[in-house]
């Protein structure tokens, strides 16, 4: 029952970028040359509401469906987290899809951007294979 | 149902993908990202020998459900083929890529460069291959990507998700400045 409600999420989701233009090049492009508001103002009311919600959450001591207190999962600050924040941005630039979006396209049926999706798994799988090479 | 043929503000697109960090901590107890999807198909589909890929996959199973619901919605709205860019886009930013050389304004992705064929040219091998590997490296690199780090990380007052993003953005920068105008021109 909960997967089924995670894909209705799971497919509101692909919708929600794909009518909001989130999935599009050209929207990337207009963010990082600042030329207009529209991703800035999607990113940062998704923030917005996402803190909101989160504080009413803590305030009323909310627990999750199956009674478990809610528990935020915590994100480390490293050296790779600006690392590899910028060799995201590299790819998100040149793809115009950070990873949602890169799924929403797939569906969508661009066979480039299954291609895309297949090199973001592949960018993953080398990832974790060198990983212990690398600064973290 | 015209509502699911239309364009849609950032102040309908933006609340709704907001909506999804709560949501999913009230339902699952687990928090709203996309990138660590590639990580654990590598774990269950391609099972490779490297201690990181060593892990209990199957408690992430409702994120590939999650993400298979993505594309699915990806394809039932349209996706690429929808609304022309031409009166939405900023005139200054379609002025700069014509001039960078992208030919195609007629969907959301420039179809000269993401068309099936454009991967036998250096430049869409650049893009597709060499942009869609940065993606898959760089958010397992960085723990998270914009859903996880931008929008779920900082709605949680997340130090690490601030820096993040303020890296993907210094990336995305370098990239449409200095990398992105040779590769276009090829």
């Amino acid at each position: 029952m909960v997967y089924f409600v995670v894909m209705i999420l799971g497919i509101f989701f692909g919708m929600i970028l794909s009518n909001g233009e989130v999935i599009s090049w050209f929207r990337i492009q207009e963010m990082f040359r600042f030329d207009s508001f529209h991703m800035y103002g999607v990113i940062g009311s998704a923030i917005a509401v996402g803190a909101v919600t989160m504080a009413l959450l803590r305030k009323f001591h909310a627990r999750s469906l199956n009674g478990d207190p809610i528990v935020i999962e915590t994100k480390k600050l490293e050296k790779g987290t600006v690392i590899g924040g910028v060799i995201f941005g590299l790819g998100w630039a040149m793809t115009g899809a950070c990873p949602g979006p890169l799924y929403a396209l797939a569906g969508s049926g661009y066979p480039a951007y299954i291609a895309a999706l297949l090199f973001a798994v592949g960018g993953a799988l080398v990832y974790g294979t060198i990983r212990d090479k690398l600064p973290h | 149902m015209d509502i699911f043929s239309s364009f849609w503000p950032w102040y309908i697109t933006g609340p709704l993908i907001g909506l999804y960090v709560p949501i999913l901590y009230l339902l699952i107890n687990r928090h709203f990202g996309v990138s660590s999807t590639f990580r654990d198909i590598c774990a269950a589909v391609i099972r490779p020998s490297s201690g990181y890929f060593k892990y209990d996959w199957k408690a992430n199973r409702w994120r590939l459900v999650f993400v298979a619901g993505t594309a699915i919605g990806g394809f039932l709205a349209g996706g690429t083929l929808r609304t022309p860019p031409g009166g939405q886009i900023s005139g200054h930013t379609l002025a700069v890529l014509a001039s960078l050389g992208v030919k195609d304004f007629s969907s959301l992705v420039p179809a000269d460069l993401f068309s099936t064929g454009s991967l036998l040219t250096l430049r869409g091998i650049l893009l597709i291959a060499v942009g869609g590997f940065l993606v898959g490296f760089g958010t397992r690199y960085a723990e998270g990507c914009t859903s996880g780090h931008s929008i779920h990380g900082i709605a949680t007052f997340q130090r690490a998700s601030l820096v993040a993003t303020l890296s993907f953005f210094a990336g995305g920068l370098i990239c449409t400045y200095f990398i992105l105008p040779y590769i276009l021109h090829l």
